[in-house]
């Protein structure tokens, strides 16, 4: 009896193994196959030295960091404050930061478009600056799930009430009680939020692509749609980027402080 | 948990000692999270909802609503209902064999944490890059599609397969559905007691008697709640669809991306209520997922 659930239980890994490697095996396989002759990494070198390239990436790079640095001052104060002094308000606000995963991005950003046209009391899709700040709202909009919950837990993890009457009986006064003593106790809840995000914004298509904006999504369907070997690179270079962040969070994860004692 | 933030609502620092000024300023410390979520989410959503309901002169009318049901548009939602309950109920069910195989399966202790780590990945390898990852497998001259040819002599699209279809599609969705089935199934599958299987063994009650008469009315709750969130998350997806078909398969939110990209169905309000039924439909089945979530947690209590 325990033999044979056993093999069944391998049977599922090995299929389970087989279905997810294929793609990247093929993906990888395929990217390789551009000149003619024989296997090459001259899709890479095509694509890491395209403009474009270069350009868009940097652009979805300098979206990620900003959306992360006002995703993070807008989220912790909230989740501290909330801890501290407004538990009455936490059902309010979890139900706020899980919306964007019921709200579909499409229709955020059709309500972008509807709401901050230019001729509209905030015509925020005016001008190109105005429209990267707008898009960068909405990355902060759609990140909102994955940075609360992460840093919510790594509050609920800490004592936050002792931590904050100390400071402030040592004469400390908000802007360091949250800077000196609650953001470097909540650092790794922090940076694997912001991780997350990173994944997450890097390759965003919709939004940038409906707000006219040149970050990476939008360079990756024209590409796909235009060319045959490049996708493949621009594939693995992408699951590579969301590799990355994933392992890092995993670090950070581990080098946690154990805080908590779990029950 | 030794520090319960719970215990704090319990005594919310002295609200009737300080009076109403400092419960206002106490408010002001939510304020900035609570403009934000106003002005980029809660608004938008708001006023697409409105225009739902308005004719081109702003006018209250049923009649975008009424045009949800034209045939083309009902097909649309159809074939997206399609694609996302099979790749949810699909992703659900291999997510959570997967799950069980890694957890209860016996299997060497580094299998776990290793498809954990992958599930993270894999969740969040959505989009574009995922499509190419499938053209490259599956389509015309994708690996497999090119090995079965060569070696085993199976012309996968002779079988009226391609990767621009239903079927392709709902493959590809399952590439991010299977692994977030594994990360939200896990805990509910941790939730099961070795006491509970020892205690039916010990009654006489074979394998297949644990899993129908115990496990599964324990992880049902769970089970049914994942595979409706998996299907909000495939409601609302576009760019891996759009990345694989182009507009060539009528899915609502490929629908609502040309819409607002070209203005194609020559109605804006149209748009919006297109819109509304997206996160009807989206809403509801997250609402589903909450409900039975706590259902889950109450009964495991």
């Amino acid at each position: 009896m325990k033999s044979t659930s056993r093999l069944g239980a391998w049977v599922a890994i090995a299929i389970g193994t087989l279905y997810f490697l294929l793609p990247l095996i093929a993906t990888f396989e395929f990217s390789l196959k551009m000149n003619r002759d024989g296997y090459s990494f001259e899709a890479y070198k095509v694509v890491l030295s395209d403009p474009g390239f270069q350009a868009t990436f940097g652009y979805s790079t300098l979206m990620a960091v900003l959306t992360i640095i006002v995703g993070i001052v807008l989220v912790v104060p909230t989740a501290y404050w909330i801890q501290l002094k407004l538990p009455r308000l936490r059902p309010l606000v979890e139900f706020i930061t899980l919306l964007p995963l019921v709200i579909p991005a499409i229709v955020i950003v059709f309500g972008y478009l509807k709401l901050y046209n230019s001729s509209s009391w905030l015509p925020l899709t005016g001008n190109e600056r105005a429209t990267d700040f707008l898009l960068m709202c909405s990355y902060v909009t759609l990140a909102l799930p994955y940075l609360y919950r992460s840093i919510d837990a790594g509050l609920r993890a800490i004592d936050v009430r002792t931590l904050t009457e100390a400071a402030e009986s040592l004469g400390a006064s908000w802007p360091s009680i949250l800077l000196q003593v609650i953001f470097p106790n909540v650092k790794s809840a922090i940076l694997s939020g912001a991780f997350l995000t990173f994944a997450v914004v890097i390759g965003e298509f919709t939004m940038a692509s409906l707000l006219g904006r040149p970050a990476f999504g939008p360079y990756l369907q024209l590409i796909g749609a235009n060319r045959a070997y490049e996708p493949s690179a621009l594939a693995i270079i992408a699951f590579m980027v969301t590799w990355a962040s994933m392992g890092l969070i995993q670090v950070f994860a581990r080098n946690a402080r154990p805080a908590r004692k779990t029950a | 948990m030794s520090t319960s933030p719970d215990s704090l609502a319990h005594h919310p620092a002295g609200q009737t000692r300080k009076g109403l000024s400092t419960l206002s300023l106490q408010w002001l410390g939510v304020a900035p999270f609570l403009l934000f979520a106003l002005l980029f989410l809660i608004l938008p959503t708001a006023t697409l909802m409105i225009g739902a309901f308005q004719d081109a002169d702003g006018h209250f009318t049923l009649g975008n609503i009424a045009k949800l049901f034209d045939d083309s548009i009902l097909s649309a939602y159809w074939i997206s209902f399609e694609v996302s309950a099979a790749s949810a109920l699909g992703g659900s069910l291999i997510g959570l064999l997967l799950a069980l195989a890694a957890i209860q399966g016996g299997l060497p202790a580094w299998i776990r944490p290793t498809l954990m780590t992958f599930s993270g990945v894999a969740s969040n390898f959505a989009g574009i890059p995922l499509s190419f990852a499938f053209l490259s497998t599956l389509g015309r001259m994708g690996l497999v599609t090119v090995l079965l040819r060569n070696y085993a002599d199976f012309d996968l699209y002779g079988t009226g397969f391609s990767i621009l279809s239903f079927l392709g599609l709902t493959l590809t969705y399952l590439y991010f559905q299977i692994p977030l089935m594994v990360l939200i199934v896990t805990p509910a599958i941790d939730g099961l007691r070795t006491e509970w299987r020892e205690a039916c063994e010990s009654l006489g009650g074979s394998s297949a008697a644990y899993w129908w008469h115990i496990a599964l009315p324990i992880l049902w709750p769970s089970i049914l709640g994942s595979t409706l969130l998996l299907f909000a998350n495939a409601f609302g997806a576009v760019a891996t669809a759009y990345a694989l078909t182009g507009s060539s398969l009528n899915i609502v939110p490929i629908l609502l991306y040309a819409q607002i990209r070209g203005d194609v169905l020559h109605d804006q309000n149209l748009g919006y209520a297109l819109a509304l039924g997206m996160i009807v439909v989206t809403g509801l089945s997250n609402a589903g997922y909450i409900w039975l979530r706590s259902r889950a947690e109450r009964g495991r209590e």
